[in-house]
């Protein structure tokens, strides 16, 4: 069962062939067999059987929804009523959100059941799941290597097949990244197009949720049921949510996909660099023309995020101060000892590593040369795609530099690090949506994605060019040698 | 551009944080090779250009004056570290 996909899945159980409560049992089993792998944050396997149950219900009734019945692992960054939402971190190590968040609801309406709460890096700040309060994730490609990150727990989830799909949320490369380095598909759509509401908050401008699942076909149901405007969510864009699955098929003649030679160059592993060649050669056979294309500003992408995320961060990180929720100090002295301690003991090191680098860049006398010089970057960084995309219609590259790390390699060298995100922190700055789907292998066996980036909310595209290369191709089809 | 101890202790108290002996030397290295990383920026002109914001560049919406959301005071107090009689407790500030 657990080898199916989401849409494989709907077709079983409107059939009869099995139950929600039996699918989602088996799902259940599974991430207790594969526990070491620790993708998981939270399960409440009674609450998620009670739901299942009701799915079933429903589903006898003939009042199935979109996703009746289907259990779905979601980051342990969304707000949900009556389970613990930690977000990787101690600061919330108790803390059950009074509220879910608006994309945990329309699951709810859409009739998901809600498998569990996946592992993450703190706060989201991280590129290998390392920096978790709950202990690093393993890829099951190879357990010494790391998942990638932020949304680490999730891509384990969905590569492992512990979860038919996930959510995850990207901020910088966050679904993306983990997509490309367990083998699977992962979605960041427009900022504006998901709901923020009930996602904590890393870096408001630029955090959005996204489905990461095993097939395009699958991401495009995923993004049908979490899209659309929300007046909770200030930045939520009203705009009519396309319907995804009927532009899935459509041909890919005459497609101009543009390649960025500096997507290419230096720093990019050469066996990536064949493996993302083959693949857009895959395209080129399937009629689409190549196009070279310049985005003369994207190598100041890195270090114009590392402003703007963290400045951002260490404003909407200061609402963790022991009052109204989540961890308190045990002893202090007067107020502000309080707020220093619990602010000291909640967070760990790169969580104070990026408050301690927001606070500077937004500290008296530092703004200018820092925070605006940073937006005014971003400004360049958008521009360029949007010139690009007169050009041409999707942008291809890699998703990453390189296949999966061992885990300890870069925890000591942030920069390092911080140089995994190279190809997806710009989409982030432009706002605009990109897709990782796996591509082949390298020579030890380890997942390589292709990255595609599409125009200010051209998802709709971006699922149909990731389609049709998984309709000749068998890459996501591909799983690691966790027992089958 | 890189930091001295003085500069991280100063940022930490800024953040309400607090870097010990053992820790100083380990943020001042790390913190100094991000700035040096960000310091790239610096070597394209952006006199000309105009901050962004925002993906969408538009302002923020407004809404209408009407009580939307219900009192739920005791459901967001059930998770507090400390309250009483509807108000959450923190160490005294005035004596």
């Amino acid at each position: 069962m657990h080898t199916k996909t989401i849409t494989e899945l709907i077709v079983g159980l409107r059939a009869g062939e099995f139950s929600s409560e039996e699918l989602t049992s088996h799902f259940l089993d599974r991430t207790q067999q594969q526990k070491d792998l620790n993708a998981f944050i939270t399960i409440d396997r009674d609450a998620t059987l009670e739901q299942a149950r009701a799915a079933d219900r429903a589903l006898k009734q003939n009042e199935a929804n979109l996703l009746t019945g289907i259990p779905l692992a979601h980051k342990d960054i969304f707000c949900t009523e009556n389970m613990l939402t930690t977000c990787g971190s101690k600061m919330l190590y108790n803390f059950v959100s009074p509220y879910s968040a608006t994309v945990i609801e329309k699951f709810n309406r859409c009739g998901a059941v809600i498998l569990g709460k996946t592992n993450m890096d703190e706060f989201a700040m991280g590129s290998s799941n390392e920096t978790s309060y709950y202990g690093p994730v393993n890829n099951p490609w190879d357990r010494d290597r790391v998942p990638g990150g932020s949304s680490g727990g999730s891509a384990v989830s969905v590569a492992a097949r512990l979860a038919p799909g996930a959510t995850g949320t990207d901020t910088g490369g966050s679904i993306r990244q983990p997509a490309s380095l367990c083998g699977i598909t992962g979605l960041k759509p427009s900022y504006g197009r998901v709901s923020r509401f009930g996602m904590i908050a890393f870096a408001s401008s630029l955090d959005q949720a996204g489905p990461m699942t095993q097939t395009a076909e699958d991401a495009a149901l995923l993004l049908q049921a979490m899209a659309g405007f929300d007046e909770r969510d200030s930045t939520s864009v009203d705009k009519t949510v396309p319907d995804y699955m009927a532009e899935l098929d459509n041909d890919l003649k005459g497609l101009r996909i543009g390649i960025p030679k500096i997507f290419f160059a230096e720093g990019l592993d050469s066996e990536v660099a064949a493996v993302v060649e083959a693949a857009i050669d895959e395209y080129r056979k399937m009629g689409a023309e190549l196009v070279d294309i310049d985005l003369p500003n994207s190598s100041l992408a890195v270090p114009c995020y590392y402003v703007l995320a963290p400045a951002e961060a260490s404003s909407n990180l200061s609402r963790f101060d022991g009052v109204r929720y989540g961890y308190r100090a045990e002893e202090y002295k007067d107020l502000n000892d309080m707020y220093t301690r619990t602010r000291t003991q909640g967070f760990g090191e790169e969580v104070k590593r990026r408050i301690m680098i927001g606070t500077y860049a937004l500290s008296s006398g530092y703004y200018d040369a820092y925070y605006l010089k940073a937006q005014k970057l971003r400004r360049l960084i958008s521009n360029d795609f949007d010139q690009a995309f007169e050009q041409c219609d999707v942008i291809m590259g890699p998703t990453a530099p390189g296949t999966a790390f061992k885990q300890g390699e870069k925890t000591d060298d942030p920069v390092s690090m911080y140089l995994n995100d190279i190809y997806t922190i710009s989409v982030n700055l432009a706002g605009i949506p990109a897709i990782s789907i796996p591509a082949g292998f390298d020579k030890q066996g380890l997942p390589v994605g292709l990255q595609i980036i599409g125009r200010y909310f051209d998802e709709a595209r971006l699922l149909n060019v990731a389609h049709r290369y998984q309709q000749v191709t068998d890459w996501h089809r591909q799983m690691p040698a966790v027992e089958r | 551009m890189t930091l001295g101890r003085d500069d991280i202790q100063k940022i930490a108290i800024l953040a309400r944080l607090e870097v010990n002996e053992q820790e100083l030397e380990h943020y001042t290295r790390t913190l100094s090779q991000i700035l040096g990383l960000i310091d790239q920026m610096n070597a394209v002109d952006t006199s000309s250009v105009s901050p962004m914001a925002h993906p969408q560049d538009v302002s923020l919406r407004l809404r209408e004056d009407r009580v939307g959301e219900t009192d739920r005071r005791e459901q967001f107090q059930k998770i507090a570290p400390e309250t009483e009689n509807g108000f959450y407790l923190v160490p005294r500030v005035i004596e």
